[in-house]
């Protein structure tokens, strides 16, 4: 079937089967890899992507259901340099291996979209769907809370470690 | 991956739709949100020819009040009933249930009414639209007809719903009344139901109290509801209402609980929930929202 969708700001026109699910066309035909293939059950949220500015599981989409409609992915908020969530993750160290973190943005930004200042409680709800195996959630937390907040003390550049900073 | 081929159609009407299903017996499957069907299709639970996604008929993303009739679409997300006004207004009960439902990026899509066809034992819609005598409006090739919830789950994932009707719409009554909706789950976050009772209270001291998770579909109980008509509440009510559970309810021992721990916790979560929502009535009552268990 002919699918047209806006992926990042980009339009595609690609052939996709009724059983391809949008996870699968994201990273394979549209070589998007920030969606990572993780429980494919909607549990992990490894695969979400904004659809439309509200966080979707791509693994629970089918592609032909996402036919005019806009997705975008960690890559399509980061265009213009990283947002102010991301640039926290990178001061506070928000992750380890990352599997889960584009995830996790995303999901951190459809809140800040609503609620530009969450509660702790609020986090936690939020990223109730996001499993993360590496951090203990508590950097991830502290990166999201951070970001509705005054910078105090967090004056490393924004894109990587300082000078001197052990590697 | 889904390793299997079906064909898919998204109809512009609802006479489309109906009719496509009805020409395709015993191998079509509604799209809707798609959260269970999707993983149902990859797990090979269902092996549909065709799937009809209903997302382009117009009309059944309406949430809106009739006099004391709310009207919800089926196509109205977890999500908007959280974020509606009308729904906080006049049946905040909803919102209390639809925030324990998975996680935002799955109640963005997932649908109230989806939720009761998938129909699955702990489904979070089905103690509350049971405890809300909730109507559910369905369209066939042939024209339009109303099923009471109380006769809507016939089985495990098994509904009233003939093969070829779309659910349009549920109606749900929202004269002044208190409600809870108390989920047992195994952790703070995202888990389906171990236990989940939904309670509903007018001032006329009419109480409906629904059970999910306990039985093979979510279930009323007429028995304590009929003890509890009328009265007010204190100790010696709650006593006998909770020693009356485990005779109402037949709960299996899974993975995510054992039949004994969900007896006894299904007596708890009553005592609570008739607190909360008697109180709630009154208005004084813990706010929407809060978690009793």
């Amino acid at each position: 079937m002919e699918l047209e969708i806006k992926v990042n700001g980009e339009q595609w026109a690609l052939n996709v089967a009724p059983a391809d699910v949008l996870l699968d066309v994201l990273r394979e035909q549209v070589g998007t890899k920030s969606p990572k293939i993780g429980c494919e059950r909607g549990d992990c949220g490894s695969c979400t992507v904004l659809m439309d500015g509200r966080t979707v599981r791509s693994c629970l989409v089918l592609a032909v259901e996402a036919e005019g409609h806009q997705i975008v992915t960690v890559e399509g908020i980061s265009y213009q340099g990283l947002s102010e969530l991301q640039d926290l993750f990178l001061r506070i160290n928000a992750f380890q291996c990352g599997f889960c973190a584009p995830g996790i943005v995303l999901s951190a930004t459809e809140l800040l979209e609503h609620n530009p200042n969450p509660t702790r409680h609020d986090v936690q709800e939020a990223l109730a769907g996001n499993l993360c195996r590496c951090t203990g959630y508590e950097p991830i937390i502290e990166a999201v809370l951070g970001a509705g907040q005054p910078k105090v003390g967090l004056d490393r550049p924004a894109t990587g470690p300082a000078e001197g900073d052990r590697p | 991956m889904i390793a299997k081929e079906f064909e898919y159609r998204r109809p512009a009407t609802l006479g489309e739709a109906t009719h496509l299903l009805a020409d395709h017996p015993g191998s079509v499957r509604v799209l809707a949100g798609g959260t269970d069907l999707v993983a149902w299709l990859r797990d090979d639970a269902v092996d549909p020819d065709l799937v009809v996604d209903i997302k382009d008929i117009p009309d059944l993303a309406d949430i809106r009040l009739d006099g004391q009739t709310l009207h919800i679409g089926s196509l109205v997300t977890f999500t908007n009933l959280m974020e509606s006004d009308l729904v906080a207004e006049h049946a905040p009960l909803l919102a209390e249930m639809s925030e324990t439902v998975a996680s935002p990026g799955i109640r963005n899509r997932a649908t109230l009414v989806g939720n009761i066809c998938s129909a699955v034992p702990s489904c979070d819609a089905g103690p509350v639209l049971l405890a809300y005598n909730t109507t559910v409006h369905l369209t066939g090739p042939n024209g339009s007809r109303n099923i009471d919830i109380n006769d809507w789950f016939t089985g495990v994932r098994e509904t009233a719903r003939r093969e070829d009707e779309v659910v349009t719409h549920l109606t749900i009554e929202v004269p002044k009344h208190g409600g809870v909706y108390v989920k047992l789950m195994r952790y703070a976050g995202e888990d389906l139901a171990q236990a989940a009772v939904g309670i509903v209270v007018y001032p006329n001291l009419d109480y409906r109290v629904a059970f999910g998770a306990v039985a093979p579909t979510p279930i009323r109980s007429a028995a304590i509801e009929e003890a509890l008509r009328g009265n007010g509440l204190n100790d010696d009510l709650i006593n006998l209402v909770v020693a009356m559970v485990p005779d109402e309810i037949s709960p299996i021992t899974d993975m995510r609980a054992t039949a004994e721990y969900r007896t006894h916790i299904t007596g708890v979560m009553l005592r609570r929930g008739l607190v909360a929502a008697v109180g709630r009535l009154a208005g004084t009552g813990p706010e929407y929202g809060t978690r009793l268990i």
